[in-house]
């Protein structure tokens, strides 16, 4: 590519301040036609506010943005389409209750006096699909498909404006590996057909995959522009980090250790848990000092299974032992006086109490367990405010700061300390490490040792699979709905998970 | 006591019913000369601003309990049926000879049951707020009526006339006793972790319940204090008039409570809730229908400039708006 050919897209000099936070200092961001440039950075780094000045939902305070050579400045993400370039969010932001059709021709039905054309509103909607070699109903209501489905919808729905430029915020988070490869094989076509993609997520293996050009931001800074093939893994995580980091695919000390038999009685016993359509009867011992991991494919059942012990889903058929004894657990708050913490994965809907603070979140699982009346002194709650930001290392500008103003990261980091601060003897940690950077994850895994460590059981989800094999003593795989295998000590490691996870023999 | 920091007025929603105040006052000032005059008779005050709160005391305590459940995320539009209820049953038993401890007790228990059944309607059989409570607000009048056996009721007690239109030091009885409830119910949030439950389950109910909170328990707290704040605005509405009328007792005064909690500054949507602002959205309403009597405004037409007046206030607090209206003045000033 010769040097002084225009570039795509080239933002200079952008800056960025919210009260008491520069989220953006003279960042320069450059995509070149016909390229994928993966954007990377920590919680924080800066990454959603350059997005969203890219799409026009915030204005820089200063900086540049050209297109095609030419200036624009785009005042919300409608203007931003037009002007050609289209965003696919981290979270689906179509309307489940919409058919697929409607969704991807929502706002710009064809039709004329108000009135719509069906016939081509689904013509359109099945041609947009078909580009991405998706098949489905484009009749179906939206909400009633697979996450993985519905983030194909939404790329469909970007795809189909005159876009010059795709920006993917973390397009592959819900995704399985083949829906992944999909996605993959689409982005490279429209390289091919010259359309500039910015891609940002938080798997480096589909970085090195796929983006020809990354660029890495930190604390609000430009760190570098780089080609990919030109820089080591190791390299790109310590520039993301802004510091050496250990191997990072090495397993948690001592997880692999095999846990010591023991006559003790296990914390957690459930027989024949299980709910008609949703999980097929198990059986899951839980013990003190051990993390065990359930792993399994997207829909193979963990979130369900998950949901049913700490008593948010009610089980057809189960029996449930905590400490020898049968209890009976039909809510969160029974599940919660027993000693369990449920660590959900789906933050913003399940977790955070968005308007209320940083204190008022890390008190609240406390205050529930006590009662309206036993309050939390105010010097107790500032105390444990204080521990678990210190111990957790959670970035806020206050304890008083809405929690929805924190990172993704740094929102997680405060809901498990709204959990320890339970003091729980068991806690179920869903996905806990989903859209975070590598940072806090690596401060999660070790949080995760600790607790193992303190005695606590864990029962721990993740869709990475590597994350699973490095933090459990103990594997318990899902397929199907299914529980298929248990695996400890030496018998954990990748290649055998994966094919009980797959559910192909291995050759001895 | 120091001045509170400066960040307290920017981000107080309890500004903007101030500024409406303010703003009021200063119409007064101008159109009217005895506005702010307070005479002294017999050792009570009399006057405008006096009357003001007197009157307002019926909203005043409507909104209290509204601003619960507004926080709640839920709305609740039987308050008015629920103070005719009330004003029935206590005009009722008064007539029949009853104690005056005993009728105030059962009237404000059959406030406190209405507001239970509401938070049973919404709570356990899961109805949308402003349908279950929509049920109690077309209800209640028939069953006021069944009580007062579709008549108004007279009230002679000397006791329960002391409500409305007693005197405590100079000043008269119900504001005070109002502004007692809003003193009691603050402590009460704020002492214990009601408050923050409250909030909570506004701001996200499945969160709230997922880390443990018994959320069907507080949303139905929450209607069950509505209810009796419903109770003690009949017993005053009553006692103001020593009347009960089953018919037209708290007629449309749902409606201004809960334009005295919006203004105030809890949203609709649940959440954060502010009772100081809720206390001067309902000063703010009663000040601007008397401001209209004293400016001239003929009462057909009043609901005009109120309608106007809560619009101006809802804009001014929210972000957007504010952001807007300051660029147009910025381009203004320009040109």
């Amino acid at each position: 590519m010769p040097a002084d050919e225009t570039p795509l897209l080239a933002l200079r000099g952008i800056g960025k301040k919210f009260p008491g936070v520069t989220a953006l200092a003279g960042v320069d961001f450059t995509v070149r036609a016909g390229e994928i440039h993966a954007l990377l950075g920590e919680n924080g780094a800066g990454k959603s506010t350059l997005i969203k000045v890219l799409t026009g939902v915030y204005q820089s305070d200063v900086g540049e943005t050209r297109l095609a050579g030419q200036l624009i400045r785009p005042t919300s993400p409608r203007d931003a389409e037009n002007l050609g370039i289209s965003t696919v969010y981290q979270e689906v932001n179509l309307i489940p209750t919409l058919s697929v059709a409607e969704n991807i021709g929502l706002g710009r039905q064809p039709g004329k006096f108000g009135f719509l054309n069906w016939s081509a509103l689904r013509r359109h909607a099945r041609e947009a699909l078909a580009r991405l070699e998706i098949d489905c109903d484009v009749d179906a209501e939206l909400g009633t498909l697979p996450l993985a489905i519905q983030q194909m919808v939404a790329i469909a729905r970007a795809l189909d404006l005159q876009a010059k430029l795709l920006v993917l915020d973390e397009p592959t988070a819900s995704l399985d590996e083949k829906e992944v490869a999909e996605l993959f094989k689409v982005m490279r076509q429209l390289r091919s057909k010259g359309l500039g993609i910015v891609f940002v997520t938080h798997f480096l293996d589909q970085v090195y995959a796929v983006s020809d050009r990354l660029t890495v931001l930190r604390n609000g800074e430009l760190v570098g522009e780089f080609r990919t093939a030109e820089l080591g893994r190791l390299q790109l995580v310590s520039k993301m980090l802004g510091r050496e980091v250990a191997d990072e695919e090495g397993r948690t000390q001592d997880a692999s250790v095999v846990p010591p038999p023991t006559t003790e009685v296990p914390l957690l016993e459930v027989r024949q848990l299980g709910r008609r359509g949703v999980v097929h009867p198990l059986d899951l011992t839980l013990r003190r000092g051990e993390v065990t991991g359930l792993a399994g494919l997207l829909g193979s059942g963990r979130t369900e299974t998950a949901r049913l012990i700490f008593g948010i889903d009610h089980a057809d058929t189960d029996e449930i032992k905590m400490r020898g004894k049968i209890v009976k657990i039909n809510s969160p708050r029974a599940a919660i006086g027993q000693g369990m913490a449920f660590c959900s994965e789906d933050r913003k809907v399940e977790g955070i109490l968005p308007n209320l603070s940083v204190r008022e979140n890390i008190i609240f699982a406390l205050q529930a367990k006590r009662g309206a009346w036993r309050r939390v002194s105010r010097l107790e709650q500032e105390q444990l405010c204080t521990h678990y930001i210190g111990a957790l290392r959670i970035k806020t500008s206050s304890p008083e700061t809405p929690i929805k103003n924190l990172s993704g990261g740094n929102q997680q980091k405060v809901l498990l300390a709204r959990w320890l601060a339970t003091q729980p003897e068991l806690i179920i940690l869903d996905e806990p490490t989903r859209g975070i950077d590598i940072g806090a994850k690596a401060e999660i895994e070790q949080l995760i040792a600790k607790l193992r460590a303190d005695g606590l059981a864990v029962l721990f989800i993740s869709s990475e699979i590597e994350e699973v094999v490095r933090n459990s003593t103990r594997i318990a795989v899902l397929r199907e709905r299914r529980k298929v295998a248990e695996l400890t000590g030496a018998e954990i490691d990748l290649h055998r998970l994966l094919h009980e996870m797959a559910g192909v023999a291995k050759t001895p | 006591m120091s001045a509170p920091p400066k960040s307290f007025w920017k981000n107080s929603p309890a500004v903007w019913p101030l500024a409406g105040l303010a703003l009021l006052m200063l119409v007064n000032l101008i159109y009217s000369h005895n506005f702010f005059s307070i005479s002294q008779q017999d050792g009570h005050y009399f006057g405008t601003p006096i009357d003001i709160f007197k009157n307002g005391s019926i909203c005043l305590v409507l909104a209290l309990g509204m601003t619960l459940v507004i926080a709640t995320g839920g709305i609740d539009l039987s308050v008015g049926s629920v103070m005719a209820i009330v004003g029935a049953v206590a005009a009722t038993m008064l007539q029949n000879g009853h104690a005056f401890p005993l009728v105030i007790a059962t009237s404000l228990g059959v406030g406190l049951l209405c507001g239970f059944i509401n938070g049973l309607l919404v709570t356990w059989a899961r109805i949308q707020p402003i349908v279950a409570t929509l049920v109690l607000m077309v209800a209640g009048r028939g069953i006021a009526q069944v009580i007062s056996n579709g008549e108004q009721v007279q009230i002679l007690d000397g006791h329960f006339n002391y409500l409305g239109n007693g005197f405590l030091a100079g000043l008269p009885f119900a504001p005070i006793l109002v502004t007692a409830l809003y003193g009691l119910v603050w402590l009460w949030l704020r002492r214990s972790a009601n408050g923050l439950f409250i909030e909570a389950v506004g701001d996200n109910e499945t969160a709230s319940r997922y880390a443990g909170l018994a959320a069907a328990r507080v949303k139905c707290l929450a209607y069950t204090m509505c209810g009796l704040c419903a109770g003690v605005a009949g017993l005053l509405a009553a006692s103001f008039i020593s009347d009960a009328d089953p018919l037209t007792a708290g007629q449309n005064m749902e409606l201004d409570a809960i334009f005295a909690v919006v203004i105030g500054g809890t949203a609709l949507s649940g959440g954060r809730f502010n009772l100081l602002g809720s206390y001067l959205g309902a000063i703010l309403l009663q000040t601007l229908t008397v401001t209209m009597y004293f400016v001239g405004v003929a009462s057909a037409v009043a609901p005009v400039p109120k309608a106007v007046l809560i619009i101006i206030v809802c804009l001014m607090q929210s972000e957007t708006s504010r952001r807007y209206l300051g660029r147009l003045w910025q381009k203004g000033a320009r040109a």
